[in-house]
């Protein structure tokens, strides 16, 4: 610490500027940084790595359209489920895939209103992983209806002409509303997000992109009058986001707690499938980030405080994930009701005690690895650690949605899930369609926000030459 | 640097929120109103039949009853389409010579049925019953229109679920008593529909019935 050093004529500022430090590094300057997030976008050399990449994910997504045909042509039956699991992958993947999201709003509005300066550089990439995730997540509830061009009139409410309403009293309607409503506000808050940023690409660059750029920065000149609207639409909508942090996922679980299905019809869901989401999403955060700031050098804004911040954020949430199956299984015995309490057995020792072992080795016990700031600060590990979270958090879901439907009430309609081919196929496919639309993304946009982190840059707070600080 | 668009896109993209919000919406609406014309529920089309047959003439002129041909509305499901018999019952006496008849003197000659053309046609993942209909007040005319005034038979209404639905919802306002099921221009006492309405919804015990399994059973 440098406190007891002459020029230091404000101690509170001085441990701010040391902790901005952290938050970017490398000397960066305006101009440097804005030029190494641009260069990305605007060079006219694609790495060959990208290609790769983008090959596999597109291959990936081909074969989860391949997927789609066969369920549209063959019909559901091509699933693995029936009667008694007749939920499977689809809820499965749906409600991961919506909690990976819930990182992005997490970060872009939530750590806005807190003034958490250290979000910046990740909050675009985040934001985006957001509105990937929830474009997965939308194609399972369609889908698993059979008939796709019907679900208008399963899921919307219109004046059609059979005069029929959704159920307005059931859950799965209010996942319509809670997920497209989420979509929506993700949609806006990142393109708000990008206009200036657009602006600053199109001036800088040539030929045919400025027109694209031109057009989508929406004339943004960088008045102050522009900067001053830009500022109220982005709080009002981190306000309308934050919210959505914690309903979505509400909702969500409210597609089994509202059911009286012994496994599902707890209190505890909507905290604790918030707490999963936020865990989930982050580790999804981490599983992006770091081979992409290798890849693209970009160590000095997603720095080693952020990788540890978002490490800390999944143990916290992590331990309430754990909370959440203490809680289950205490129900579970305390309850005293037959089925409650031979649900929760044979979800440790029936023949899916395979899924809950490995949920509990994920969820419960490597988190606890994260206390340790030395594995906390090993990169490596963190990104080891961030997809045994994402397998985790998918076999948490499996097991929730598998092991509470296949005993059934009645023993004579027992039975067993095994998903097919074509429910691998779709579910890999949907990681091809995330990564496709993120390695398009990483390719045509900013993936940081250049001019939010121009903001933390040091240069920004050192006092100018008149002696007054340049506000942030 | 030069600007990359004109000044004048300002205005164009302005314009183009407004012009957008009328695609979406007009589109919208176009997709609501189609499902209503009658291309698509061919009300008020006159389709062809092997004969020329005049509900105007036989119900309005002659006053026939609709049970002489569609005998079994009060008991079955079926309203029934008559036999060539039922036709020959007069037509072996009047007009027995006239060209128009010629298919049904051949049907009833040879015994072929006539293959009448269906006009009133629900799908078939609907179940209705007529008998029901008319045990609770319903008169053929709220559903089929002025029979008596259609010299060739078309269908008065959409018969789209929300028209069902519109009776089943609210059936006091189309109810009459079971006296007059089957007047032709039938009109509430002093035109108060809704006063007899409650009382026959009372009277006959009526539900308003709308689960889905009423109809698709």
């Amino acid at each position: 610490m440098e406190l007891t050093q002459p020029h230091s004529h404000n101690p509170a500022s001085e441990i701010a500027r040391q902790k901005r430090a952290e938050v970017v590094g490398g000397g960066h300057s305006f101009g440097s940084m804005t030029d190494k997030i641009a260069a990305i976008v605007l060079t006219s050399k694609t790495p060959i790595g990208w290609f790769a990449g983008f090959g596999l994910a597109f291959t990936l997504m081909a074969l989860g359209l391949g997927s789609i045909g066969a369920l549209l042509f063959l019909g559901t039956g091509v699933w693995g489920v029936n009667v008694p699991v007749g939920w499977g992958f689809a809820i499965i993947n749906f409600v991961w895939w919506i909690g990976i999201g819930h990182a992005g709003t997490l970060i872009s509005a939530i750590l806005l209103l807190l003034r958490q300066q250290w979000r910046m550089s990740i909050s675009r990439f985040a934001e985006a992983m957001t509105l990937f995730a929830v474009a997965c997540a939308l194609l399972f509830p369609i889908l698993h209806t059979g008939r796709p061009w019907l679900a208008a009139y399963w899921l919307l409410p219109y004046p059609n002409t059979m005069a029929l309403m959704p159920q307005f009293r059931s859950p799965l309607l209010w996942d319509v509303f809670a997920v497209s409503t989420y979509g929506t506000v993700s949609l806006l808050f990142w393109y708000v997000g990008l206009i200036p940023d657009f602006g600053n690409l199109r001036d800088k660059a040539k030929g045919f992109a400025r027109y694209i750029y031109g057009f989508l920065s929406l004339g943004w000149r960088g008045s102050a009058i522009h900067w001053h609207r830009y500022e109220t639409a982005s709080l009002l909508l981190a306000g309308l986001a934050t919210p959505l942090v914690l309903s979505v996922h509400t909702v969500v679980s409210f597609d089994f707690s509202v059911s009286v299905i012994p496994g599902w019809h707890a209190t505890i869901f909507p905290p604790y499938f918030v707490a999963g989401a936020i865990y989930s999403g982050f580790a999804m955060v981490l599983t992006i980030a770091i081979p992409l700031r290798k890849f693209y050098g970009l160590e000095d804004f997603i720095t080693m405080r952020h990788l540890q911040n978002m490490a800390k954020v999944m143990l916290a949430t992590g331990l309430i994930v754990a909370y959440g199956y203490a809680m289950e299984a205490f129900y579970g015995w305390y309850s005293a009701n037959q089925y409650e309490r031979y649900m929760i057995w044979n979800r440790m020792t029936g023949p899916y005690w395979w899924a809950y072992a490995a949920l509990i080795f994920c969820n419960g016990l490597m988190p606890q690895t994260l206390w340790f700031k030395k594995l906390r600060s090993n990169v490596s590990f963190l990104f080891f650690m961030s997809i045994i979270v994402n397998i985790g958090m998918w076999l948490e879901r499996f097991v929730i949605v598998v092991t509470s439907l296949h005993r059934d009430f009645l023993p004579s309609s027992w039975g067993m899930y095994v998903p097919t081919v074509f429910d691998w196929a779709l579910f890999v496919g949907t990681i091809g369609l995330f990564s496709t639309l993120l390695f398009l993304f990483i390719r045509f946009l900013p993936m940081i926000a250049i001019f939010e982190m121009r903001t933390i840059l040091p240069a920004t707070k050192e006092p100018s030459p008149e002696g007054t600080a340049v506000q942030s | 640097m030069a600007q990359v668009f004109h000044y004048s896109t300002n205005t164009l993209a302005r314009a183009s929120v407004v012009i957008a919000l009328v695609l979406v919406g007009g589109g919208l609406w176009i997709l609501l109103a189609i499902g209503r014309t009658s291309y698509i529920t061919q009300q008020e089309v006159v389709r062809e039949q092997p004969v020329p047959f005049s509900h105007s003439h036989h119900v309005g002129g002659l006053g026939i009853d609709c049970r002489y041909c569609h005998t079994s509305v009060e008991n079955a499901a079926f309203a029934n389409v008559p036999p060539t018999k039922t036709c020959m019952n007069c037509h072996s006496q009047i007009w027995t010579g006239a060209p128009m008849l010629e298919p049904v003197r051949s049907s009833f000659r040879t015994g072929e049925s006539l293959e009448w053309t269906r006009v009133h046609d629900l799908p078939d993942y609907v179940y209705f019953n007529h008998s029901i209909h008319l045990k609770k007040g319903v008169g053929c005319e709220t559903c089929h229109g002025r029979v008596d005034q259609m010299p060739l038979m078309f269908q008065q209404n959409s018969l789209l679920m929300e028209w069902c639905l519109d009776c089943h919802r609210n059936p006091q306002q189309y109810v009459r008593p079971r006296e007059e099921l089957f007047t032709m221009g039938y009109k509430p006492p002093n035109g108060n529909q809704a006063a007899l309405g409650e009382k026959l919804v009372a009277d006959y015990k009526i539900q308003s019935l709308t689960s889905c399994s009423v109809c698709h059973r």
